[in-house]
């Protein structure tokens, strides 16, 4: 075979092994999140005492369909809230007096963001922050006190 | 008196064969290394290895990645679903892959694709004396032959495997995502949450390093020492095989326990 189809080949190998190497520490590792931004997508805040065990790229869903994912979860300096930001697809609006909770599907399984739409005129805008939320339910706190109240019957 | 002498040669014969082995493997590594030198002035020697003992394992290589994730997906899922948590079914795809199951399976893929190849090679320019031919040249065939072989698989094992996790991964994805409908989301979430750059992606490069080393030094020592006739080339190529597995598993063994 010529020289050069060999080198050609040869190049080829490489090229495959560090895109698979790129993909390994990218998308599986995940330095530097890899999810497409799209305009199709606007980003929102909401602000809890207690996340539980929610992770980013956690779906956010309306009446259990799936609207958006959980891109970034930070700490509030002041408040000592977490601060999770979330991208919801364009197509469905919500409005400002929207209530966002964190559920779990299941007893054990992954928590979501369940959002649930108000009465309000306005809607909610690109960075806007949904202030009515309720936390995640922990299962120690829950059995925390339910000892407590049985010991103080 | 002589059948107990005879006794003790019976039993000590393997024991002192192997450590022989061991000690003209080590000379031969020595010699290869101090030969590197050489042999990376003229790439193109290597080049032409890498094509044939790794482009050619692309394919069988990325085929059996694929099923494998396919099948860690499948069992993966029947067992999680017991415990109610088949959300961490692609931290457990991964992992599985990335630590374990890439680097060894394809040095083993390696080894039978392509180590066998270089064990026949030598073993039958020796037996036709191509060797012998070339040392009357003034031309080393350590140098000339048996050097770009070996710094081939080591270049083509690491990449191989990079291939293997990365199509084992799909797998799992395909299984998981497509055809038992769990959410995306959390396939990734889980896996991105669970596995570590250095821990696990760079750690088992790491491994495929060693085990591409392993695999070759094999491979070419089996060729250097098979007996001149065809039935000595074939059982060189069988011995190839077989110690390259057992040799992976064992230094695999080694490996955990110095990174994990």
């Amino acid at each position: 075979m010529k020289r050069s189809i060999i080198d050609f080949w040869v190049g080829i190998f490489v090229v495959i092994g560090i895109i698979c190497i790129t993909f390994l520490s990218l998308k599986v590792a995940n330095i530097t999140s890899l999810s497409s931004n799209n305009s199709d997508n606007y980003t929102i805040y909401a602000n809890f005492n207690n996340i539980g065990s929610l992770t980013t790229n956690a779906p956010v869903k309306v009446s259990g369909f799936t609207v958006g994912r959980v891109t970034s979860i930070g700490l509030d300096p002041k408040t000592y809230q977490a601060r999770v930001r979330m991208t919801i697809d364009k197509k469905y609006e919500f409005t400002t007096d929207s209530t966002a909770e964190i559920l779990t599907t299941g007893l054990l399984g992954e928590q979501y963001i369940g959002l649930q739409s108000g009465g309000d005129v306005d809607y909610l805008k690109n960075g806007d922050t949904i202030s009515i939320t309720s936390s995640a339910m922990v299962l120690e706190q829950l059995i925390g006190k339910f000892m407590t109240s049985m010991g103080s019957k | 008196m002589r059948h107990i002498t005879n006794f003790i040669k019976t039993i000590g014969h393997p024991f002192s064969s192997l450590i022989i082995m061991l000690g003209e493997c080590t000379r031969l590594f020595w010699y290869l290394l101090t030969g590197c030198l050489y042999s990376l002035k003229r790439p193109q020697l290597i080049i032409k290895e890498v094509y044939f003992s790794g482009v050619l394992s692309l394919l069988i290589i990325a085929v059996s990645g694929w099923f494998v994730g396919m099948v860690l997906g499948l069992q993966g899922y029947n067992t999680l679903q017991r415990f109610g948590s088949v959300s961490v079914l692609g931290s457990l795809v991964a992992l599985s892959l990335l630590r374990e199951l890439g680097p060894v399976l394809c040095a083993i893929l390696f080894a039978s694709r392509a180590g066998s190849g270089m064990t026949a090679e030598i073993g039958l320019m020796k037996a036709t004396e191509q060797l012998d031919a070339m040392s009357v040249m003034a031309v080393d065939p350590i140098k000339r032959v048996v050097i770009p072989k070996f710094i081939s698989g080591i270049i083509a094992v690491p990449l191989l495997t990079a291939l293997f996790d990365t199509c084992g991964i799909l797998g799992g994805h395909f299984v998981g995502v497509n055809m038992l409908k769990l959410d995306q989301g959390t396939f990734w979430s889980q896996m991105q949450g669970s596995v570590d750059l250095h821990n696990d992606v760079i750690n088992g490069l790491i491994k495929a390093l060693f085990f591409g080393f392993i695999v070759s030094l094999i491979s070419v020592y089996q060729g250097l020492q098979a007996k001149p006739t065809a039935e000595g080339v074939s059982a060189a190529t069988t011995r190839t095989v077989v110690h390259s597995a057992l040799a992976v598993l064992a230094l695999d063994f080694i490996l955990t326990a110095f990174m994990f």
